[in-house]
């Protein structure tokens, strides 16, 4: 098989090699942090005063974890490193609340990002006669402005069209002759079943490639994609905490995600010990991001629970390949690839007096997208007996919870005291949504 | 005035009888009743005997409840009675919200309950009463 690299040095640099780097670039990453309210606090406690304390790869378990509620309570600029002068770009993601988490770029850091989204597509065999088109969400979400500079900078031909409007979508396709597309997978799947009402067959299009990412998906759902559409596609994984897309990315070989391990240091921890597990077992993911300035992380705790391969892949790079995500560590859920967190919708009910604070969060399949309702019981005292009051209440907590989690759930409205009252996070989630 | 008890009720299998069972506990007579559908809820109206009871039983249940004003109004049964009452309304530009009515003697007696916006209220019991016809005083309707 014809394997192409973007940086063949870098991607195949034996292990010394690439723990050299890492060692220099976290100790870089120490000093840039050590200039942050947040991590002098953090770096104090491990008694790290300078990068000159970080001598070898081994100190790195010295640091304390860096949490998603870290990065809440110190926003919005409690983890800046640089003068605001020199940061060129800011992303954000949904918090557990209403409060999100930042990230910050210097130009520098939107370049290194860039060079390893260009690495990842370029592994897969596109090149500068791709048109791509990129379907995810543009905005505050890393996942389209990210993947779009990394095509770009592959030299493809790049169509931002970011999400939904399906025909549109398809039309668009068939227009530019699209070779390749970033999409979520159950997007990709959705696609497919409007292709007759867009007036456009399979023939019609040149699509070769997917890179799916954005929510966790089976082999299964892969071999499906593949299947129905009798295209290749590839797995992404990233954060925004760890810039957005490109921290790991399938090659050519398809068996799973090589992670770049000269940009980002990967742990797999026990998430209950915090202690690091047996080579290839599985754990949460943490990592330590060496490519950026303005927003240092060390040691994130991503909650996500996958394992590393311990076999070298057959492409030959020397990069450890990261498995599919295999679950969470907390309540988070990915509904159509956007992150959720229950604790979210409870802010908005909360917030509205005229329901009750017990309420059930219900996610299902409807075709092949996902489906959210939220269930809230009618507050007796302030029910009016007005079937206007009612359609109003429930337009207003759509709109609410619209504005706060950018989906567009259904709201529908119980008795008071008919919903299971609460007893700890979970049982307020029903996920109806076929386990793969 | 009159007072309609209105319920919240889910639409499913078993809570209209478990409220006909409060109500027949607390040895309540029901004189009307409608449902209102509204998808995945309902609203049921009732006109009973002792509304406030009523509304306490269904309030100690835990039940979304309101009693709501309404004018009931007595009207023979007679071909075009009921549009000679609302061409009274429509004259005078009231605008009814919510209706339904029932007939209590064959070809003699009927009654008639509106729901009609606070504001206009007083105006409406005006035209109804110049139209002729009788609004019942709230024990007249609770015993009907």
């Amino acid at each position: 098989m014809d394997v192409p690299f973007w940086n063949k040095e870098i991607e195949t640099a034996d292990r010394s090699r690439l723990e050299a780097i890492q060692l220099e670039r976290l100790r870089e990453t120490v000093g840039w942090a050590l200039k942050t309210p947040f991590y002098q606090k953090q770096l104090r406690q491990a008694k790290i005063s300078s990068a000159d304390d970080i001598r070898s790869l081994a100190d790195l378990r010295k640091i304390p974890f860096t949490t998603k509620d870290d990065l809440r309570l110190n926003f919005p600029r409690g983890l800046l490193a640089v003068d605001m002068k020199d940061v060129v770009r800011i992303h954000s993601s949904s918090g557990t609340t209403g409060i999100p988490t930042v990230i910050y770029y210097s130009k520098e850091d939107i370049d290194n990002w860039t060079d390893m989204l260009a690495r990842c597509l370029f592994s897969t065999g596109v090149t500068s006669r791709d048109v791509f088109q990129n379907m995810m969400t543009y905005g505050m979400f890393t996942g389209g402005l990210g993947m779009h500079y990394g095509a770009e900078r592959v030299g493809m031909a790049v169509i931002p069209m970011g999400g939904g409007n399906t025909k549109r979508q398809i039309k668009t396709m068939k227009d530019f002759g699209t070779t390749a597309i970033h999409v979520t997978p159950s997007y990709l799947l959705h696609i497919h079943t409007k292709l007759e009402e867009a007036e456009v067959k399979r023939e019609d299009l040149v699509l070769k490639k997917a890179f799916t990412g954005a929510e966790p998906h089976s082999e299964d759902i892969r071999k499906k994609i593949e299947r129905i559409w009798n295209i290749d596609a590839y797995n992404s994984y990233g954060l925004s905490e760890l810039n957005g897309p490109g921290v790991a990315f399938e090659c050519v070989y398809k068996n799973d995600m090589h992670l770049w391990e000269d940009g980002y240091i990967v742990e797999i921890i026990d998430p209950d010990t915090g202690e690091p597990v047996r080579d290839g077992d599985s754990g949460e993911v943490v990592l330590t991001n060496l490519i950026r300035r303005a927003t240092p992380m060390l040691r994130y705790r991503t909650r996500d629970l996958a394992y590393l391969h311990t076999d070298p892949c057959p492409c030959g790079r020397t990069h450890r390949r990261l498995s599919r995500i295999m679950g969470r560590t907390d309540d988070m859920l990915i509904i159509n690839g956007i992150n959720l967190f229950p604790s979210q919708i409870e802010e908005v009910v909360m917030r509205i007096p005229e329901v009750a604070t017990n309420y059930i969060i219900q996610v299902e399949k409807r075709g092949d997208l996902d489906h959210l309702t939220v269930k809230v019981e009618i507050y007796p005292k302030l029910f009016l007996g007005d079937p206007s009051q009612l359609e109003a209440l429930k337009g207003r907590i759509t709109e609410e919870l619209r504005s706060a989690i950018i989906l567009h759930p259904t709201v529908e409205l119980h008795e008071p005291n008919s919903l299971p009252v609460s007893e700890g996070k979970a049982k307020r989630v029903i996920d109806l949504r076929p386990k793969e | 005035m009159a007072k309609q008890l209105t319920i919240f009720v889910e639409n499913r299998p078993g809570r209209l009888s478990s409220i006909a069972k409060s109500l027949r506990e607390n040895n309540i007579d029901i004189r009307a009743f409608t449902i209102q559908d509204r998808g995945d809820y309902g609203l049921v109206k009732f006109i009973v005997s002792n509304p406030s009871q009523a509304y306490l039983a269904l309030a100690n249940l835990g039940c979304a409840c309101a009693l709501k004003d309404i004018i009931a109004i007595s009207i023979p049964d007679k071909v075009g009675n009921f549009e000679l009452l609302t061409s009274a309304l429509a004259q005078n530009n009231i605008n009814v919200k919510d209706a339904y009515g029932f007939v209590l003697q064959t070809n003699l007696k009927g009654v008639c309950c509106l729901e009609i916006e606070e504001a206009q209220s007083a105006a409406a019991q005006k035209v109804i009463q110049a139209a002729g016809f009788t609004i019942l005083k709230d024990d007249e309707l609770y015993n009907l």
